[in-house]
């Protein structure tokens, strides 16, 4: 079975936290992490090789840096690695990302899974997998909490809002994971250095059979317009009594106060 | 649009460095570079004191018709018979941005045997009605639901699509807009029209909600977006109203399906549904252990509530993961939220700012999740849960 | 001059982060208020291969450089030094048996140690010989094609698997008359004594050996007979690094728990951390350990790279450990009263910095290798 993992390098989203004078992101010290759904992704098809055997190469499109990410991959016991890397992928939104990610898939030759984590915890869109399967033209299943393979039909478990469904597929096709279908393996010092041995490919734009207008920053629909700190409450009323008991009856008589309850 | 240095003008002060959301710029011989992580998101352009950084106009090369497409249309999302309360809370939301834009407000309604929600959705506000029927649609499949969508977009031209930004609405959604080449913004948390540009101004947090970003889809239609479920209200039906309901015979076949769904289980139901619920207790990891969350559902018992809990409580194995409020978790806006032993990580209140009422219990008086709550209580939860217990018992008691 | 970590041992300090922090941590208070050590414990982090990355494939390693072993053991011991104990004993073992082993000793004994599914001890001390190693009153004698060893040892670390056994086999000859045996634990005649309870490693084993009549094949005999004095001089110069390593990381345990203390803990109104009293104490702490830390990849520098680091090795043992203990004592000054509570975690810091100014020669006697190196 021939599985590709896109995994995305992100900052660490739960280390950031803002500067309480100027409202804006301290960034410094906050470390780059290989996406935490993407490693669920790869998990997901580290145990689907296990089971089936196969092969497992990990993508990601991102600046030179992001081979970190995929060097970490590598190190929990992915087989390869491909950077899709290129200035002229900049600036790209969701939509000339997965064209390009597309692209770099129908280069890597025959796979029968793509795995990808359900959204990257910088963007949250949760758009690039299934935007990818479209412009491969395969079918895709989503938000997947329990995934087996039997010869080439997937069977998937998806979540929703108040119920799972279980679904079936068949290969080739794009499957976006959620946290709860497994717990990542670290790596170990042999994969580390195995890693560190490893080649990680690069494609540029020019590897790619593209159509320029699509990349980047030209071929991508959307654009941000503005950036800005979300606003805070500041009518809130703090209580703070000698006993849990004093405090709660003062809690209640607020809340009767302003009809509440 | 390019977001560029003027070199000459640099002075080399490095604001724009910190100022920027994604990492993207640093110093090369006191000089900014912005580098190719850059996502023209105009951080720096505002912060650079001498304006050296400048937002420069480029050349286009997809054109297409943009007068060609009007109206806004809703999609309609439906679950188990009924529309989801996020398809009726962007009718209220969509009837504003077709009022402004002098255009109609139209639903998208697909399924098998469910032409009697057009009336629901004319109750709601909307003035047409598209609808699709057919068996292979009976059920939310992608490949069917795109064929339908695409083909109604295709056909009718929309300027806007609205849609709920459930975890089927995300995966519709990116798929529609892929297939009709045109942006999607997910996940917005606030809709308007861009003064400037007359576009659709798509607000949603980013960056694990540390910052809010508005986003335009200036030169492809429709403009699509997914909204959270919960941050706008339902408007207020009135089913005196009615319009036009547009059948369309649907053009997904049978074989166009290539996922089959072979059961729906069914989970703890209502008591997790989080995104409906009225009243919402959510414990973190001030709770200590999952015993205690026993406590939580005694309060929530009471209220007629929900049980929520912050990321930390689903990590640690307390609740599971469909009971988890924020950024990777649901998006939540009852009429009152409390937050017990919850710190109020940004992450956590990206999904829960647009209550109502937020009544925050936390042992740490500098938790930020006080500088959200409507009221706030300081004091160790599993002493102060339990006194609140009582409390709301008595006033349900004389009620 | 290259201050940088090599991406290796950024990789593997993160790795080794992530295994103690994950597995390690959580039962550290328990283990050692129960004086338990975990084998199964042991054996989850050991499958990371923590103990063999600086040996090569060929013997279960991992081929990396010995850096990146003692980042690992400072990293583990930032969590618990105990652990240390068993992941450095296959270090311990592996490291005499790879330099002058046979092939086939390599194979049998090294390539376990190294994969960490069996734990090594080094029996050298004993009551009459602790930093005089010539007093030794272990004796090994050939009869036929295998030697009979008799004689005890204490304070040996580890319930290991495989052994390494000083003992006398020329006593005309002196240090030159000692010799190295592999011996395996369930050879008749070797039994545990006395497990010492001790004031800190608590979670790791020391105990007492006996050796009745114990019969080893000849092929068990380590290297040349009578060199197994210049083994130990050489494994102990090696086992220094990882004690400074160890060390280290328990000073740097003590730094951050005190910084983070120090910012929440208030008192009159404010932080402790505002008063200078205490943030000046926090800047020494942190100085020293910087500098600890400096000697100690130095020492591990020299060794990877192939030069002499004898010097640096016993300057680095002796000044980290010696900054250890004096960082863990500051710590529970800076925690107060609860820094004597064992429900806060500085005063076992405290209890597992001593020994290492002790064990692996003296610091004293590290002064006397330095003098020594300086006056040669």
């Amino acid at each position: 079975m021939n599985i590709i993992v896109c995994i995305k390098q992100v900052p660490d989203t739960t280390e950031v936290k803002i500067d309480p004078v100027t409202n804006t992101l301290i960034r410094q010290g906050v470390p780059s992490i290989v996406n935490p759904f993407d490693k669920n992704a790869l998990e997901t098809a580290l145990q689907l090789k296990e089971q089936h055997g196969g092969k497992v190469t990990v993508l990601s499109m991102g600046p030179a840096q992001a081979k970190e990410a995929l060097k970490e991959c590598l190190s929990m016991g992915a087989d390869e690695a491909v950077l899709v890397s290129d200035r002229a992928f900049g600036g790209a939104d969701t939509l000339a990302t997965s064209y390009t990610l597309a692209a770099a898939v129908r280069k890597l030759g025959h796979f029968d899974l793509i795995i990808c984590g359900k959204q990257a915890i910088d963007g949250d869109t949760a758009q690039v997998g299934p935007e990818m399967a479209e412009h491969l033209g395969i079918a895709q299943l989503t938000y997947v909490c329990k995934l087996e393979v039997n010869g080439s039909t997937v069977r998937a478990q998806r979540e929703h809002e108040e119920c799972h469904e279980v679904v079936e597929g068949q290969f080739p096709m794009v499957v976006t994971v959620v946290k709860t279908i497994n717990e990542p393996r670290y790596s170990s010092c042999k994969g580390v250095l195995r890693a560190l041995r490893s080649n990680i490919q690069t494609l540029t734009a020019q590897d790619l059979a593209v159509d320029e207008t699509k990349l980047g920053l030209k071929g991508s629909p959307t654009q941000v317009r503005k950036i800005f700190s979300p606003s805070k409450r500041t009518d809130g009323v703090k209580i703070q009594k000698a006993t849990a008991r004093e405090s709660v009856s003062e809690l209640m008589q607020k809340l009767a106060d302003a009809k509440i309850v | 649009m390019a977001v560029k240095v003027i070199e000459d003008q640099c002075v080399g002060c490095s604001a724009c460095v910190s100022a920027c959301p994604f990492d993207a710029i640093s110093m090369n011989m006191d000089k900014a570079v912005i580098g190719d992580a850059c996502t023209q998101c105009g951080a720096c352009v505002d912060t650079c004191p001498v304006q050296a950084i400048v937002r420069e106009a480029e050349e286009k090369t997809v054109a297409i018709d943009k007068d060609a497409y009007k109206d806004v249309w809703v999609y309609l999302e439906i679950a188990e018979g009924q529309p989801r309360n996020v398809g009726l809370e962007l009718i209220g939301e969509g009837r504003k941005l077709a009022d402004a834009m002098k255009q109609k407000l139209a639903a998208v309604i697909i399924g098998d045997g469910v032409a009697d929600l057009a009336k629901e959705a004319f109750a709601y506000g909307v003035d047409q009605v598209y609808l699709v029927e057919a068996p292979e649609l009976k059920h939310y499949n992608t490949d069917g639901y795109t064929i339908t969508m695409t083909d109604l977009i295709n056909t009718y031209r929309p300027s806007v699509v609205l849609m709920g930004a459930t975890n089927d609405g995300r995966d519709f959604g990116a798929r529609v807009a892929c297939r009709v080449h045109t942006g999607l913004t997910a996940d917005c948390t606030d809709l308007g029209i861009d003064e400037a540009t007359g576009l659709v101004a798509w607000t949603r947090p980013a960056f694990g909600g540390n910052i809010m970003a508005t986003i335009l889809c200036p030169e492809h239609r429709p403009q699509m977006g997914t909204v959270r479920p919960s941050v706008f209200k339902k408007p207020v039906a009135d089913y005196s109203r009615a319009g036009e309901v547009i059948r369309v015979a649907s053009k997904a076949k049978a074989a166009d399906i290539r996922t089959r769904l072979v059961e729906v289980i069914k989970l703890a139901g209502a008591a997790c549904n989080l995104e409906e619920a009225e009243i919402i207790v959510s414990g973190g990891r001030g709770m200590k252990k999952a015993e205690n969350f026993a406590l939580l559902e005694e309060l929530a018992e009471v209220l007629g509530g929900a049980v929520g809990a912050s990321r930390a409580a689903v990590d640690a194995g307390w609740l599971p993961s469909m009971h988890q409020v924020g950024q990777t978790g649901k998006t939540v806006g009852p009429k009152i939220y409390f937050a017990v032993g919850i710190s109020g990580a940004i992450q956590h209140v990206a999904g829960m700012s647009s209550s109502d009422i937020i009544i925050a219990v936390n042992k740490d008086a500098h938790a930020p999740i006080f500088d959200i709550a409507t009221y706030g209580v300081v004091g160790d939860a599993l002493e102060v849960v339990p006194v609140m217990i009582e409390e709301f018992r008595k006033v349900k008691a004389q009620a | 001059m290259q201050f940088e970590l090599s991406e290796e041992n950024k990789m593997i300090q993160k790795l080794a982060r992530q295994v103690a922090e994950t597995y390690i941590a959580p039962s550290v208070q328990e283990r050692d208020e129960e004086e338990r050590f975990d084998r199964a414990l042991f054996d989850k982090v050991a499958s990371y291969g923590f103990q063999g990355i600086h040996y090569q494939d060929q013997y279960g390693g991992s081929g990396g450089d010995y850096l990146s072993y003692i980042i690992a053991t400072e990293e583990i011991a930032r969590v618990d030094v105990s652990l240390c104990i068993a992941i450095g004993g296959g270090g311990l073992g592996g490291f005499p048996i790879h330099s002058y082993g046979t092939e086939e000793q390599k194979q049998k004994y090294l390539r376990p140690l190294v994969e960490g599914t069996a734990l090594g001890g080094f029996a050298l001390t004993e009551p009459g010989a602790g930093s005089d190693a010539s007093a030794q009153q272990t004796t090994a004698v050939l009869e036929g094609d295998q030697w009979v060893i008799n004689g005890s040892k204490c304070f040996i670390s580890n319930y290991a698997d495989i052994y390494l056994v000083i003992a006398v086999t020329d006593r005309s000859k002196g240090l030159k008359g000692l010799s190295c045996f592999i011996v395996e634990k369930d050879t008749p005649g070797f039994t545990m004594g006395k497990k010492e309870h001790k004031m800190g490693l608590r979670s790791a084993v020391t105990t007492e050996i006996i050796l009745q009549d114990v019969r080893v094949p000849k092929a068990n005999l380590l290297g040349k007979e009578g060199e197994a004095f210049k083994y130990c001089m050489q494994t102990l110069d090696v086992g220094r690094i990882g004690c400074a390593a160890q060390a280290l990381g328990i000073a740097q345990a003590a730094l951050e728990h005190s910084i983070k203390y120090a910012k929440e803990r208030c008192q009159f109104g404010k932080p402790i951390a505002a008063n200078q009293g205490v943030s000046f104490m926090l800047a020494d702490m942190a100085t020293k350990v910087e500098a600890a830390r400096l000697l100690t990849y130095q020492a591990a520098w020299l060794k990877q790279n192939g030069r002499p680091y004898g010097k640096q090795a016993a300057m680095a043992k002796k000044f980290t450990t010696d900054i250890a203990m004096e960082v863990t004592t500051d710590a529970v000054q800076i925690f107060g009263g609860y820094g004597y509570s064992r429900e806060y975690p500085v005063e076992k810091l405290m209890r597992d910095a001593k020994v290492h100014q002790i064990f692996e020669g003296t610091n004293q006697i590290q002064r006397i290798v330095i003098a020594g190196n300086l006056l040669k």
